[in-house]
């Protein structure tokens, strides 16, 4: 399977008369962006706005963020069993928009949005403040049940990213990456396998494989180029700081750096996705059912990531135990609830097993940042998004919160380099 | 350089400042003008940045005997002198005289905020007693170690009377306190993840970089014989409160807990209750609200006599992020206060 990102540097981002790209510019067209997000009834206002890094803009609240990218043979949509007809992903020519993202902005349920912040001491902890964003606001019809507003913020956001990518048509790559696990394989190199659990706690805090929902999921293999392009979607709106966007699950880093050390330094044996349910039984289904796949698959070692906090870390704990007393050795990526004074255990689970441990950052820290003379959003929503308390936000417009509250700042994937050590 | 000196106050007991020996340890918290003892090459160490104005000299037993007011007294001794920097021992494996050294220490950098630092030997009993407020610089076991120990408290005063920032525990050479600190690394976490990964399967050495927490168990209360005589109250982390939110507690992180009277209300109704909880889907919490803290269900119990009564509170936080040092606090209170009630036992509910 061989997948090949034609990759379209976007330098910056203007409104424009057509949507298109000249020189490293995005124009993009307003009017366009508007009309089709309104084509889903259930959306009674859709507004755009731009932000670029380094200005003095504050997003808030933000719920998925999307990277444009298309099929370069025409396939319609991106996402198979979400936008477009079913096909398997992870083959052929992607073209992908790098530097420029969409943000789907709007309050849903109003507790587990996040923000970014363009310039300042939050931008360290994002990668959305590195972006050009295309910032679509949305709000739904009045009474529109929880689960359809997600739904239509949802598609609609994937939807302005594929309009947004067929801008690269035409246009000439600035490099094509290309990944392909085939060739010769070095037998004497260990097998290293990836364990892909996805947030699946219902309302907010869903994520889709091929447009199914991972709740209902056995755990199953797929090719780690299917994940880099398209299969997996985020639903998902759990704390801001731990939650994997679907531009997350595009960019996923833990596959690019597996595959950079594929033939030399290891063997990149497969990638197995499993689910993070809120019962007992299911955690123990899955769990067992996917470290019995990695054994299946003959790996030596495993890399486990983790998504969200407190009820997942039982799942990965599970993980950990099961995968390891089959005599796999496995490392674990994951932040830490250690309060904001730092001195409190840090996760909600724990095994002995886990002796090895890449930790993300303390989600709990507490930040100071000053007023942004542009808000795109509700400001007022940092009050009451995880991460945020009664006096979060100053008269000024000044914000103490958590960096829980600040979009990818400590992704279990491993995206960002912040990280915890005791002092 | 004079003016730009900073500050320092010595601890010593009375063995090191050359009082005497045992026989002598009783004697109370007193105050000397300038360097004495090991405080000599400690201020030699310094150079002229730093000066040693005076040094607090407390006997080991006398200590020992009355921690709270010996700490007290210490801190009344130092004040006047307004100290950039504190420093007490080295200890090494004296116990008594490291538990001194790390008590005067917390006090003083709790009344008075000024930063402290003592050096000890790693097993003495006074770095697990003290470890988490005060910087602990590791020794040898005995006093053959005085010409190490000087220079490494030397250098970790220096940094402290300038302000400087103190670093990983590695880099700056104290005991690890437990406490969880950011910094951004040179490489990501898939990065660290994938290289500690191929080190392990190695077999060679790794370091987590987050060595897993022992918890703390609690055992279940014994049950309750006459569940027909006994008060039960409902206790909940799932965030049901009064609509509005009243209280304001947080989504995440919950920084209080509050209680609300349900004396009269048999039924939890959506127009009346909601949830706050940032961690789980809430429209079936906030469809029914009993579904979270079983109101209807307690008083059903209630009428049927299956239980003697149902406590006219109950109480309620949020368990999302709720650092382990917060829902410690919450328990305690929230069970002093269903102690005080006569209540016998709790439905406790999470989400």
């Amino acid at each position: 399977m061989r997948l090949e990102l034609g990759i379209v540097k976007i330098r910056d981002v203007q409104f424009g008369e057509t949507t298109r790209i000249e020189n490293g510019v995005l124009h993009v067209s307003k009017s366009e962006l508007i009309a089709l997000s309104l084509r889903d009834p259930r959306l009674a206002v859709a507004d755009v706005e731009l932000a670029r890094p380094g200005e003095s803009v504050r997003i808030i609240p933000v719920k998925d963020v999307i990277e444009p990218r298309i099929k370069a043979d025409g396939a319609e949509g991106y996402y198979p069993g979400m936008i477009g007809g079913m096909r398997s992903t992870g083959s052929g020519r992607t073209n992908v928009l790098r530097g420029i993202t969409v943000l789907t902005v709007g309050r849903i349920v109003g507790y587990q949005e996040g923000f970014v912040d363009m310039t300042g001491p939050a931008a360290a902890y994002s990668p959305f403040s590195d972006t050009n964003n295309v910032v679509l606001i949305l709000q739904p019809v009045d009474g529109l049940p929880e689960h359809a507003h997600e739904e239509a913020v949802r598609l609609a956001g994937l939807r302005a990213a594929i309009y947004l990518g067929e801008a690269s048509r035409g246009v000439a790559p600035d490099e094509v990456q290309v990944y392909d696990l085939g060739g010769a394989i070095d037998l004497t190199l260990p097998r290293v396998a990836y364990v892909y659990p996805l947030l699946s706690q219902g309302l907010l805090h869903d994520t889709y494989l091929y447009g199914a929902d991972a709740k209902g999921l056995l755990p199953t293999l797929i090719h780690p180029n299917e994940a880099l392009d398209g299969a997996i979607v985020s639903g998902n709106c759990v704390s801001a700081c731990d939650k994997h966007t679907t531009y997350h699950h595009l960019n996923n880093p833990v596959i690019k750096e597996l595959y950079r050390r594929h033939g030399s330094e290891l063997n990149f044996v497969g990638v197995v996705v499993t689910n993070l349910n809120v019962t007992l039984a299911d955690k123990e289904r899955s769990s067992s059912y996917a470290a019995k796949l990695v054994k299946l698959l003959g790996a030596n070692g495993a890399v486990i990531t983790k998504e969200g906090f407190g009820n997942p870390d039982a799942d990965v704990m599970m993980l950990c135990k099961k995968i390891e007393d089959s005599g796999i050795r496995t490392v674990l990526i994951t932040d830490e609830y250690a309060g904001s004074d730092g001195m409190s255990q840090s996760l909600a689970d724990t095994v002995p097993q886990a002796d090895a441990v890449v930790s993300v950052g303390n989600a709990n820290a507490v930040v100071g940042l000053p007023p942004m003379d542009r808000i795109v959003g509700d400001l007022r929503s940092a009050e009451v998004i995880a991460g945020g308390f009664v006096g979060s936000v100053a008269a000024d417009g000044a914000l103490s919160v958590e960096i829980q509250a600040i979009m990818g700042s400590t992704c279990q994937l491993g995206l960002g380099k912040l990280a915890a050590q005791e002092h | 350089m004079v003016r730009g000196r900073y500050r320092v106050v010595h601890y010593l007991n009375q063995f090191f400042a050359q009082i005497g020996g045992e026989e002598k340890a009783d004697v109370p918290p007193q105050i000397r003008e300038g360097a004495v003892g090991p405080g000599i090459p400690l201020q030699q160490a310094l150079g002229d940045e730093g000066e040693i104005v005076a040094t607090v000299i407390c006997g080991d037993t006398y200590f020992g005997e009355n921690i709270e007011t010996a700490a007290e007294a210490v801190v009344e001794l130092v004040a006047p002198h307004r100290p950039d920097v504190f420093v007490a021992g080295p200890a090494f494996n004296a116990g008594r005289y490291g538990v001194a050294c790390g008590a005067a220490c917390t006090a003083v950098s709790r009344r008075l905020g000024v930063p402290v630092v003592t050096a000890m030997y790693e097993e003495n009993p006074g770095v697990e007693l003290y470890r988490k407020e005060v910087f602990v610089i590791p020794s040898a076991r005995s006093v053959q170690g005085m010409r190490e120990a000087i220079p490494r408290l030397a250098g970790f005063v220096r940094k402290l009377g300038l302000g400087q920032p103190i670093g990983a525990p590695q880099a700056d050479g104290y005991l690890p306190r437990g406490i969880r600190v950011n910094a951004f690394a040179e490489r990501t976490g898939a990065q660290r993840a994938v290289d500690m990964l191929l080190t392990k399967l190695k077999g060679e050495a790794f370091q987590t970089e987050y060595p897993m927490p022992t918890f703390e168990r609690i055992p279940p209360s014994p049950a309750i014989k006459e569940l027909s005589a006994a008060t039960i109250a409902l206790v909940t982390t799932g965030g049901i409160v009064p609509r509005g939110n009243p209280d304001r507690i947080e989504a995440a992180s919950a920084s209080k807990f509050a209680a609300y009277n349900i004396a009269g209300t048999d039924d939890l109704t959506a127009d009346a209750y909601q949830t706050c909880h940032g961690g789980y889907d809430p429209v079936y919490a906030n469809e029914d609200p009993d579904r979270v803290l079983p109101l209807d269900a307690a008083r059903a119990l209630e009428k049927e006599g299956v239980i003697g009564r149902l406590h006219e509170e109950y109480f309620v936080t949020v368990g999302n992020a709720t650092s382990v040092a917060n829902a410690q606090k919450f328990g305690r209170a929230i069970a002093e206060r269903l102690l005080a009630a006569g209540v016998d036992g709790v439905i406790l509910t999470s989400t």
